[in-house]
């Protein structure tokens, strides 16, 4: 049932959202190739939801357009965009069976009854779910459900796939199995595909590229890989992955943490207000000696140290009194090299590895 | 397409993606009206037949010999046979809501206190005479308690009574009729209240070594009050306004407001002095409302925590 | 489990007393029905005799079925015209969110809040204006106004337990708002559809006070007919009539009970 329409391109032009004085979207410029796995990342009430209820139609922008294959659908009604959606609860519809259920975007397009058959039975073969055909909704379990809802939303071809924190209702093991799942299904599809997320490892795991939005703001559009690498603001450092930050100021050209210069090898992004140090704990490495250079250095007193099964997470205390977090493998000739609780440690961090980020975009 | 519509194509080609505000705006509104639209047949069913009318007797009792006038509510403030009037149905009203909390609060309290299977089956005995129509239960009490009905039937074979007791066409056989009639509104509200009350509040006071019965002084009793306060308030206001029980169980020895408007309006046709009593016996209901509905606001408040 | 909170030995006043107090409410409804088989004119509990003399008075008296009539065709006129309408604004004002529109709800409740007897008076002075006193649509209309209200509470709480996604879900899959209401909502809003249109009818077939004003003489209700009954003599026919009230109050009543419950 590989789509054989060819995929679409979508963008959100200067799109903004507006309750009374509050700006749940403000200026959304965004642009989404054809047959890209794309992700809206965000903590919740960032705008992120909001923004795919706008692509779906169910709401409409204050300002701005929306066009999807170059043409404007902004003001198009969501049963003509020809568009799968998928929510968070499923949304399947309980006095339906699984086929009926799967059946209706092509009862509602007036299909033949022999090419429903055959197009329902080939949804729910994609999903792995043919037994499953004549199961009332109340008799499956919360994956299948979450199945069914994606074999619903793919039936028909649609343009575009959208999906709204598909898999937060799931527990953790399924969660990744169905996170692998959608990848491949978008592979074979290759439907473009928007996928919203608060789980920031969920956006790095599924993506193509992530759009980081908060304060109803796109914030970095990036790969996850980049996008880790090289946060763009304080917010995108916090909220991509572990990190601590530390407070760094402009001192005669070059960047130092209280009275220590910082080697960077990486363009500090252009922004607003103080700037941030950015370290995440497991590209720190563990000095004895002087630091060779090109290498930062931090020295405080291990705070404590937790287990958690394949890593461990030491917590130092620095001389200046920041904290800052250390993860190491749990082999057992790492721990022993490691200082214990109350012990003096020295940590480095390469240049290439070091991020400075402002505190906000300009 | 609209003209705002061509202009802001312009706009658009010119590069301005966000000039389609006032369209997006238009089509906004006209979603909201089509909503809205649904439930304007309701509206105005409701509008002409029950807000119109009630509009229209508000302006009667304004009105004397053609011209505007105060004369209907000077009326009921100076005559004595109004002032009497309101003041039974004032007291009527507050007697019967104090009769159905000494009888229902014990039980909503009980009910409470029940597993959840066992007060919903003792429940169904407050909801069959709450579904059973009103003019049947009224009808109920009058061959119960009439001269020769049951109660001074069996009373009199007791031996209690030599003579049957006049039960009923009077002030007692209203007053056992209202309160019947107004219990289950006092009983459901208090124990849907109850019902919420944690009852590790109760052994937490316990074992700070509060006595059962302080401990559903000091802690159970405060916590029921507001949905009690529901209850009685809306038992109040029911009674205000009531008619066909007093009417038939009174026997025109008590003479309530409702029953005075119908006399006035319906028999002597003097619109203006029963709309005066009307807007008097509304506003008082509204207002009881008004004030019960943040009472129970404030009931939901707590309900939450 | 639910432990008593105070030994059952130290309650048992609180006991006697709540039966007592369950006695008294339902005491009335459950000597009505025994004593409409009375054999005898002046009607005693327990009854001496048995017969169903009272039942076969009313199946054969013309004016109770024609009041019968009447109020059966209201009470189901009133429930075709006030479930559609009490829908459509149920759905039209939980979908706009509006000031206005929770303005709306407020009014739509009102008619519940205002004294009947204010009701019956403003009501019986419009008709006369416009010639609707002793009409069946007179009659109608009045009653409707108190059972939108019923609707359009019970369809507002199954809309709160419906999940909106549902309706957009469908929308997004093709079907236009309408064709997603029919084929989505309303089957699933079926059980408070159903409550409401029994609460309806149940309103008009007992409602008494705005019919003392508004039916009279061949277009009396059932209710006006009983309560001109039992104002002149106690006609033990009533207390047939009653018993078949409190079977149809009780079981439409109860089964809207159990649907809103399963919803």
């Amino acid at each position: 049932m590989a789509s054989n329409r060819a995929s679409v391109s979508i963008a959100f032009r200067s799109i903004s959202k507006h309750y009374g004085t509050f700006k749940a979207l403000d200026r959304i410029e965004l642009e989404i190739e054809a047959g890209e796995f794309l992700t809206l990342l965000g903590p919740s009430g960032s705008g992120k939801t909001t923004l795919l209820m706008l692509l779906a139609g169910f709401a409409r922008p204050s300002s701005g357009v929306i066009e999807v294959a170059g043409s404007d659908i902004t003001r198009m009604p969501p049963h003509r965009r020809d568009f799968g959606v998928v929510f968070q609860n499923y949304a399947l519809f309980p006095h339906m069976s699984v086929t009926e259920n799967v059946g209706y975007p092509l009862r509602m397009r007036r299909c033949p009854r022999e090419e429903i058959d055959r197009r329902v039975a080939d949804a729910l073969e994609l999903v792995q779910l043919g037994h499953l055909a004549e199961r009332r909704i109340d008799q499956l379990s919360g994956g299948q459900r979450q199945r069914i809802a994606l074999a619903r939303a793919v039936v028909f071809s649609p343009r575009v796939l959208l999906m709204d924190e598909p898999l937060s209702a799931l527990d953790k093991k399924l969660r990744e199995q169905m996170q692998i799942e959608i990848r491949h299904l978008h592979e074979r599809l290759g439907i473009t595909t928007i996928y919203v997320t608060h789980d920031q490892r969920e956006a790095l795991t599924m993506s193509d590229r992530v759009a980081v939005i908060d304060g109803g703001r796109l914030i970095q559009l990036e790969e996850p890989a980049s996008l880790y690498a090289h946060p763009a603001t304080r917010f995108v450092a916090d909220f991509i992955g572990e990190s601590t930050l530390l407070p760094v100021a402009r001192q005669a050209g070059r960047f130092a943490y209280g009275e220590q210069p910082v080697s960077i090898a990486n363009p500090v992004p252009p922004g607003a207000g103080e700037h941030w140090l950015v370290v995440r704990p497991e590209r720190l490495v563990l000095l004895d000696g002087a630091a060779p250079d090109g290498i930062n250095r931090f020295t405080g007193t291990v705070e404590d140290v937790v287990f958690q099964g394949e890593t461990l997470l030491a917590r130092v205390r620095l001389a200046t009194g920041d904290m800052l977090s250390l993860r190491r493998d749990t082999r057992r000739e790492v721990m022993a090299g490691l200082p214990r609780t109350g012990e003096p440690i020295s940590l480095g961090l390469a240049a290439e590895e070091t991020v400075i980020v402002p505190e906000r975009a300009p | 397409m609209s003209a705002t519509g061509i202009e802001s194509l312009a706009a658009r080609r010119a590069g301005r993606p966000d000039a389609n505000a006032p369209e997006l705006a238009a089509d906004e509104r006209r979603e909201r009206l089509h909503l809205f639209g649904l439930s304007l047949p309701a509206l105005l069913v409701i509008g002409i037949v029950a807000f119109l009318p009630t509009a229209w007797l508000f302006w009667l009792s304004f009105i004397d010999e053609g011209s505007f006038s105060l004369a209907h509510y000077e009326r009921m403030v100076r005559e004595a046979s109004y002032l009497r009037i309101f003041w039974s149905t004032f007291e009527i009203s507050a007697v019967v809501t104090v009769i159905a909390i000494l009888l229902g609060y014990p039980l909503a309290y009980l009910l409470s206190q029940l597993s959840e299977r066992a007060a919903s089956l003792l429940l169904i005995l407050v909801l069959v005479p709450f579904w059973t129509s009103l003019l049947v239960r009224t009808y109920a009490w009058l061959v119960l308690l009439q001269r020769r009905g049951v109660i001074n039937d069996w009373l009199q074979g007791l031996g209690l009574v030599d003579a049957p007791l006049r039960l009923v066409h009077n002030y007692t056989g209203t007053l056992i009729g209202m309160t019947h009639i107004m219990l289950p509104f006092l009983i459901l509200p208090t124990y849907a209240a109850l019902r919420t009350i944690d009852r590790d509040y109760l052994k937490a006071a316990a074992s700070l070594g509060a006595s059962p019965l302080r401990a559903f002084w000091t802690v159970f009793f405060p916590l029921s009050l507001p949905g009690l306060m529901a209850g009685a308030l809306l038992v109040f206001v029911l009674c205000l306004g009531f008619y066909v029980t007093p009417a038939l169980l009174g026997g025109g020895r008590v003479l309530l407001v409702s029953m005075k408007i119908q006399q006035n309006a319906g028999m002597y046709f003097e619109w203006g002095a029963a709309s005066a009593m009307g807007v008097i016996l509304l506003v008082a209901t509204l207002g009881i409302f008004w004030g019960l509905g943040r009472l129970v606001s404030l009931d939901r408040v707590m309900g939450e925590r | 489990m639910h432990e008593p909170f105070v030994p059952h030995s130290r309650r048992l006043w609180l006991y006697a007393f709540a039966a007592l107090v369950l006695v008294f409410l339902v005491a009335p409804v459950f000597i009505v029905i025994p004593m409409s088989f009375s054999g005898a004119q002046f009607l005693t509990f327990p009854p001496e005799s048995f017969s169903l003399r009272w039942y076969r008075n009313y199946l054969e008296s013309p004016e109770w079925l024609a009041a019968t009539w009447i109020s059966l065709k209201a009470a189901v006129l009133t429930t075709l015209v006030a479930t559609p309408l009490g829908i459509a604004a149920a759905y039209g004002l939980n979908a706009s969110r509006t000031r206005l529109a929770t303005m709306a709800q407020v009014a739509l409740v009102t008619p519940l809040l205002i004294p009947v007897i204010i009701l019956g008076v403003g009501v019986f002075y419009l008709y006369v204006q416009i010639g609707l006193v002793n009409t069946l649509l007179g009659l109608v209309l009045a009653h409707s106004i108190l059972a939108i209200p019923f609707v359009m509470v019970t369809v507002t709480a199954g809309l709160r337990q419906f999940d909106l996604n549902q309706e957009r879900v469908a929308r997004s899959l093709g079907a236009t708002r309408l064709r997603a209401f029919m084929t989505v909502t309303l089957p699933q809003l079926r059980n408070s559809i159903v409550a409401g249109g029994l609460f309806a009818f149940i309103t008009s077939l007992d409602e008494v006070v705005i019919a003392l004003f508004i039916s009279s003489g061949p277009q009396s209700t059932l209710t006006r007919r009983m309560f001109s009954g039992l104002r002149d003599q106690v006609d033990p026919t009533i207390a047939a009539v009653s018993s078949l009230l409190i079977v149809l109050s009780v079981a439409l009543l109860g089964t809207a009970q159990l649907l809103q419950r399963r919803r």
